[in-house]
C-alpha cells in the first residue's frame, strides 16, 4: 500500500523509456517467453534453469553431507522422500554414490557452464559490443532448448529403477561401461550419456554463436582492444568449449560402443564377480581418461573465465578506477586458454602414466600459476587508491578474488606430481577445486547477477538481503572447505560413504558433522538470494536512471528495459576503451563519449 | 513432528529477515539513496576488516585443532614419504606467505579505499615495471618448486633398488589380493580367463612351473622394515587405486595395464603404534579410485615386520598351487607319496 508508494515515488517520471522498446513487432506469449530468439530472454532462460539445477544439486549435497555428518543416525523423513534409496531413514550406498555423481555432473555442466556462461554470454555479448542480437538468434534458441532437453533426460535418470549413474561425474570406464559392475551403470548411465551428448550439442551451438558474434558484430569503433574484459573472457571461454567439447563427445561415443555394441576401446582383462571373464581384450581404460580430461581441464576454465571477466569489470566499475593492466589481463586470459589444453594429464599422475610425460605436465601445469598471479595482482592494484563502493556485486567480486587466491594456491601443491602422488583423490582435492572453481565461480555468477539485474529486469534487488547473503556465504564457504585440507593431509579419500571402519580416517567424525551443519546453513541462506531474485523481478525498487552504477560500457546506454534489438534508434558508436574511470579527474567517461581535445592520451 | 517444527522455525526466521530487509529499503528510500548507500558502504568496509581478522584467527584455530589429526603430526612411515613431507613443507611456506600476504592486502585495500567524500582516485591503467615484477617473481618461485618436485618424482617413479622384494597387488570389487613370487623369486604367468572365484582368484597358468610356488593371500600384505618393496599393481575388474597414506604414495590399479610403485618401510607396525600413540594403529590400504558401491569398504592391511618375522610368516604360507590342487599337497598325501612329488607334475589345463 503506502509502502509501495514510497518505494516507487521517485520512479514514475522516467518510465517513458520503456515505450520505445515495444515499437517493432507484436509478440505472442510463446515467441516472447518460450521459443524466444531474443538473446536477453534466452539468457534469462539459461539463468533460471541454472538456478533450478543449482537448488537440486545443492540439495543433493545436503543429503549426502547428512550421511557423512551423521552416519549412524536415522531420519525417517528421508525414507518418505527417497523411498527405497533411504530404507529405514538411512541413505544407502547406491543412493549416496548416485547423489555424489549427479551433484558433480549437474553443478559442473548445468549450473556453472550453462547457467554461468550461457546466461552472461547471451546477455552481455550483444549489449556490450553494440549488436542488436546474436549472429544467429535461431541457433541461440536451439542452444537453450538442447540444454533443456539435456536437463529433462538427466532428471528422468533419477527415476529409473536401477538408479541414476553412480560412478562419479568423470564416469571412468570400466565402471561406467559395465552394468554388471554397478547398478548405476545400467540404464541410468545410458540416460547420463544421452543427456551429456545433448549438452555438448547445446554448448557447441552456443559457443559458435558467441565467437561469430564477437568477431563480426561489434559496433563502429569497437575494436578488439576496446572490448570490456567480460567479452574477452567470454570469447576465450567459447573458444575453449568449441575446441574441447567434441573430444569429450568422441570419448562418449566410444563408451556407447563399448557399452552396447561389444567393442573393446576401453575394456581389457576383466572378470566380474558373478558374471565371469568378459571377452573384451586389448582396450585401454586410460584412453577414456585422456579424452575426458582433454575436455575436463579446459572445462575448469570454461567455468572460471566468465567469472574472471565479470569480476574484472565489476571491480573496476565499483573502484571507480580503470582495471589495472588491461592488456596484461587479455594476455593472461590468452595464456590460460592456451595452457588449458596442455595440462589435462595432471589429473592422471597416478594412473601409471609415463613419468617423463608426467614431468612435462608438471611443468606446464605450474606455468598456469604465472598468468593467474598476474590476474590476482592486477585485481589488487585495481583496488589500490580507488574509491570503493560496496554494491552487492562488488562484495561478491572481492569474495571471488579471495577464494581464487585460496583455491589457486593449493593448485600449486596438486600440480606438482610428487605431492599429488600423496594428495590425489583425497579431501585436499575436494577442498582445492570446490574453492577455486566451484565456490569462486559461483561468486562470479552472484556478482554478475547482482550487477546486471537492473539491466535484466529494470529493478534493483534488495541490498540488505544481498549483504546477508554475501557475508554468510563467504564465511560458510571457508568453514566448509578450509578444514577439508586437513582431512586431505590425513590421506582421507574422496567418495567414501562411511569412514567409521577406517582407523586412519575415523578421527574426523566430529569435523564432518561440523562441515555438514555449515553446509546446511549455507544452503538455506541461498534461498534468501532466490527469494530476493524472484521477488525483485516483480516488486523490486524500479531502476530510474539508465546507468545506475555509473558505468562506461554500452549496455547502460540502452533503455532501462530494452526491447528486442536493444537500442531503439541507431546503435551507439564507440570512441574509447571501457575503463576511463577517474581519468583527468572525471568520475567516468562512457565509451560513447568522443575523445576531447584536451584529454590526456592514455588509451 | 520435530521436522515440521524445524521447518516452521526456519520459515519464521526467513520471514523476519525479509521484513527487516524490506523495512531497511523503505528507510533508505526515505533517507535518500545516496545517504543510505554511504552508510551501507561504511558497514561493509568495516566488515571487510572484521572478516580478515576473524578469518586469520580461524586459520590459526583450525590448524590448532586439526593438525594432530593429520599425518604431519608424526614421521612418514616410508623413507620416500619423508621427501614428500619435506617438499610439502617447502610448498606450504611459499604458498602460505603468498596466501597471508594477498588476503591481507585484498581486505585491507577494500577497507582503506572505501568510498570517501573528496577522495580523488588515482588513474593508474598500467605499469610495465609492476607487471614484469609479478610475472618474474612467481615464475622463479615456481621453477624452484618444479625442480624439487621433479627430482622426487623421478625417484618415486624410477627403478627400485636392487634388493627390493616384489609383491603383486590385484584389486577387485571390493578387496585386495596379494601374490609373492615364492622361493624361485619369480612370478608365474597368469591370464584373466583362467580366473576361478574359488580356487584361482587371479587366473594363474598352472602350465607355467613358476606359478607352482607362488603364494597368494588376501586382505593382508606382509612387508619387511627397511627393505624396499616393489608393488606390481593390477586390477581384475574396474579401476582401483592402492592408497598408502602413511607411506605418502598411491598408484592406480588398471585392468589390463600393470603399474608399479615402490617404497621402503621405515617403521614396523608395532613401532608405529608407539609413534602414533594409537594401540589400534594399522597400516591401511585405502582404495582411492571410485570403484562401485562398496568403494568405501575396500580395505587392505599392510603388516610391516622385521625380516625374521617375515621369514617365519612366509614359512607358514602354502603355495597357491596346493590350494587349487589339494591332492598334490604333501601334507594331505600319504607319507610314502610325498617323497615322490618333490617336483609336482603339470596338470592338464
Amino acid at each position: 500500500m503506502s509502502n509501495e508508494a514510497v518505494l516507487h515515488a521517485h520512479s514514475g517520471a522516467h518510465d517513458g523509456h520503456e515505450d520505445h522498446s515495444h515499437e517493432h513487432h507484436e509478440q505472442s506469449f510463446i515467441s516472447k517467453y518460450v521459443f524466444s530468439q531474443d538473446h536477453k530472454m534466452i539468457a534469462k532462460q539459461f539463468l533460471i534453469t541454472g538456478m533450478v539445477w543449482a537448488v537440486l544439486g545443492g540439495l543433493m549435497s545436503v543429503l549426502f553431507r547428512l550421511q557423512l555428518g551423521y552416519p549412524d543416525a536415522n531420519f525417517p523423513w528421508l525414507e518418505t522422500i527417497l523411498g527405497k534409496w533411504a530404507k529405514g531413514g538411512h541413505i544407502t550406498p547406491e543412493a549416496y554414490y548416485a547423489l555424489v555423481t549427479t551433484h558433480g555432473t549437474v553443478l559442473v555442466f548445468f549450473v556453472l557452464t550453462a547457467g554461468l556462461s550461457g546466461t552472461f554470454a547471451n546477455f552481455l555479448i550483444p549489449l556490450q559490443i553494440g549488436a542488436r542480437d546474436m549472429a544467429s538468434p535461431f541457433m541461440n534458441m536451439l542452444s537453450y532448448w538442447f540444454f533443456f532437453a539435456a536437463s529433462i533426460v538427466m532428471l528422468s535418470s533419477i527415476f529409473v529403477e536401477t538408479g541414476p549413474f553412480s560412478g562419479g561425474w568423470t564416469a571412468y570406464p570400466p565402471l561406467s561401461a559395465l552394468g554388471d559392475a554397478s547398478p548405476g551403470s545400467k540404464s541410468g548411465m545410458d540416460l547420463w550419456i544421452v543427456s551429456m551428448a545433448l549438452f555438448v550439442v547445446s554448448s557447441l551451438l552456443g559457443g559458435l554463436n558467441y565467437i561469430a558474434t564477437i568477431l563480426n558484430m561489434r559496433t563502429k569503433g569497437m575494436s578488439m582492444t576496446r572490448l570490456p574484459l567480460t567479452i574477452w573472457a567470454l570469447f576465450f571461454t567459447a573458444v575453449l568449449g568449441v575446441l574441447s567439447f567434441p573430444v569429450l563427445f568422441s570419448g562418449f561415443i566410444l563408451l556407447i560402443f563399448d557399452r552396447n555394441f561389444g567393442t573393446s576401446f576401453y575394456l581389457s582383462d576383466i572378470f566380474i564377480n558373478g558374471v565371469g571373464a568378459l571377452p573384451n581384450e586389448g582396450g585401454s581404460a586410460i584412453l577414456y581418461q585422456h579424452l575426458f580430461w582433454f575436455l575436463g581441464h579446459p572445462e575448469v576454465y570454461i567455468i572460471l573465465l566468465p567469472a574472471m571477466g565479470m569480476v574484472s569489470e565489476i571491480l573496476s566499475v565499483n573502484s571507480r578506477k580503470p582495471i589495472f593492466g588491461y592488456m596484461a589481463m587479455i594476455g593472461s586470459l590468452f595464456a590460460i586458454a592456451i595452457l588449458a589444453f596442455l595440462v589435462w594429464a595432471h589429473h592422471m599422475f597416478v594412473t601409471g602414466l609415463n613419468p617423463l610425460l608426467g614431468s612435462v605436465f608438471v611443468l606446464l601445469t605450474l606455468l598456469i600459476a604465472v598468468p593467474s598471479a598476474i590476474k590476482v595482482f592486477n585485481w589488487l592494484t585495481t583496488l589500490w587508491r580507488g574509491n570503493i563502493r560496496f554494491t552487492p556485486g562488488m562484495l561478491f567480486a572481492i569474495g571471488f578474488v579471495s577464494l581464487f587466491i585460496s583455491g589457486g594456491l593449493t593448485g600449486i601443491w596438486l600440480g606438482n606430481s610428487a605431492l599429488d602422488i600423496h594428495l590425489h583423490d583425497t579431501y585436499f582435492v575436494i577442498a582445492h577445486f570446490h574453492i577455486v572453481m566451484g565456490v569462486a565461480s559461483m561468486f562470479g555468477m552472484f556478482a554478475g547477477i547482482y550487477h546486471w539485474f537492473p539491466k535484466m529486469y529494470g529493478k534493483f534487488m534488495n541490498n540488505t538481503l544481498a549483504y546477508i547473503h554475501f557475508w554468510v556465504t563467504i564465511a560458510g564457504a571457508y568453514m566448509i572447505f578450509w578444514p577439508m585440507h586437513y582431512e586431505g593431509l590425513a590421506g582421507m579419500p574422496r567418495r567414501y560413504y562411511d569412514y567409521s571402519i577406517w582407523e586412519s580416517f575415523k578421527q574426523f567424525q566430529g569435523l564432518n558433522q561440523f562441515i555438514s551443519l555449515v553446509a546446511m546453513v549455507v544452503f538455506a541462506v541461498q534461498f534468501l538470494f532466490l527469494f530476493n531474485f524472484f521477488y525483485s523481478i516483480f516488486k523490486g525498487r524500479k531502476v530510474t536512471t539508465q546507468n545506475p552504477w555509473e558505468s562506461n560500457t554500452l549496455e547502460w546506454t540502452a533503455p532501462i528495459n530494452p526491447g528486442h534489438g536493444n537500442w531503439p534508434g541507431e546503435i551507439p558508436e564507440v570512441y574509447r576503451w571501457a575503463y576511463d574511470y577517474g581519468k583527468d579527474g572525471v568520475d567516468f567517461i562512457p565509451q560513447t563519449t568522443p575523445v576531447g581535445a584536451d584529454e590526456s592520451v592514455e588509451h | 513432528m520435530t521436522i515440521y517444527l524445524t521447518i516452521a522455525v526456519i520459515i519464521l526466521i526467513f520471514v523476519v529477515i525479509f521484513q527487516i530487509s524490506k523495512a531497511s529499503e523503505y528507510v533508505s528510500t526515505l533517507k535518500g539513496d545516496e545517504v543510505s548507500r554511504k552508510q551501507n558502504n561504511k558497514i561493509n568496509g568495516f566488515l571487510m576488516v572484521v572478516f580478515l581478522v576473524l578469518g586469520l584467527f580461524g586459520v590459526w584455530y583450525c590448524n590448532h585443532v586439526l593438525f594432530d589429526k593429520t599425518l604431519l603430526a608424526h614421521d612418514s612411515a616410508s623413507v620416500e614419504g619423508a621427501r614428500v613431507d619435506s617438499m610439502l613443507w617447502v610448498t606450504l611456506a611459499v604458498t602460505g606467505i603468498v596466501f597471508i600476504g594477498t588476503q591481507i592486502v585484498l581486505f585491507w585495500f577494500a577497507f582503506k579505499y572505501q568510498e570517501k567524500e573528496n577522495r580523488k582516485v588515482f588513474y593508474f591503467p598500467h605499469s610495465n615495471a609492476l607487471e614484469v615484477l609479478w610475472t618474474v617473481v612467481p615464475a622463479i618461485a615456481l621453477t624452484v618448486l618444479v625442480v624439487i618436485g621433479l627430482r622426487n618424482w623421478f625417484l618415486f617413479t624410477g627403478a627400485p633398488p636392487q634388493n627390493a622384494m616384489q609383491v603383486e597387488v590385484t584389486g577387485k570389487q571390493f578387496g585386495w589380493i596379494f601374490r609373492y613370487p615364492g622361493k624361485d623369486g619369480a612370478f608365474g604367468k597368469k591370464y584373466y580367463k583362467n580366473i576361478d572365484a574359488a580356487t584361482n582368484t587371479i587366473g594363474l597358468l598352472w602350465d607355467d612351473q613358476l606359478t607352482h610356488d607362488d603364494v597368494v593371500t588376501e586382505q593382508t600384505m606382509y612387508v619387511v622394515k627397511g627393505k624396499p618393496v616393489k608393488l606390481i599393481i593390477g586390477s581384475r575388474d574396474v579401476i582401483h587405486d592402492v592408497g598408502l597414506s602413511q607411506f605418502r604414495l598411491k598408484m592406480d590399479a588398471v585392468p589390463g595395464i600393470p603399474t608399479t610403485m615402490w617404497f621402503t618401510p621405515k617403521y614396523t607396525t608395532a613401532e608405529m603404534k608407539e609413534i602414533t600413540g594409537n594401540p589400534n594403529f594399522v597400516y591401511e590400504i585405502s582404495c582411492d579410485q571410485m570403484c562401485g558401491n562398496g568403494h568405501y569398504s575396500m580395505k587392505g592391511i599392510i603388516e610391516v615386520v622385521s625380516q625374521e618375522d617375515f621369514d617365519l610368516w612366509m614359512a607358514k604360507q602354502k603355495p597357491y598351487y596346493l590350494n587349487a590342487f589339494p591332492e598334490k599337497d604333501p601334507s594331505n598325501a600319504p607319507a610314502a607319496d610325498s617323497a615322490k612329488t618333490v617336483k609336482p607334475a603339470v596338470p592338464k589345463m
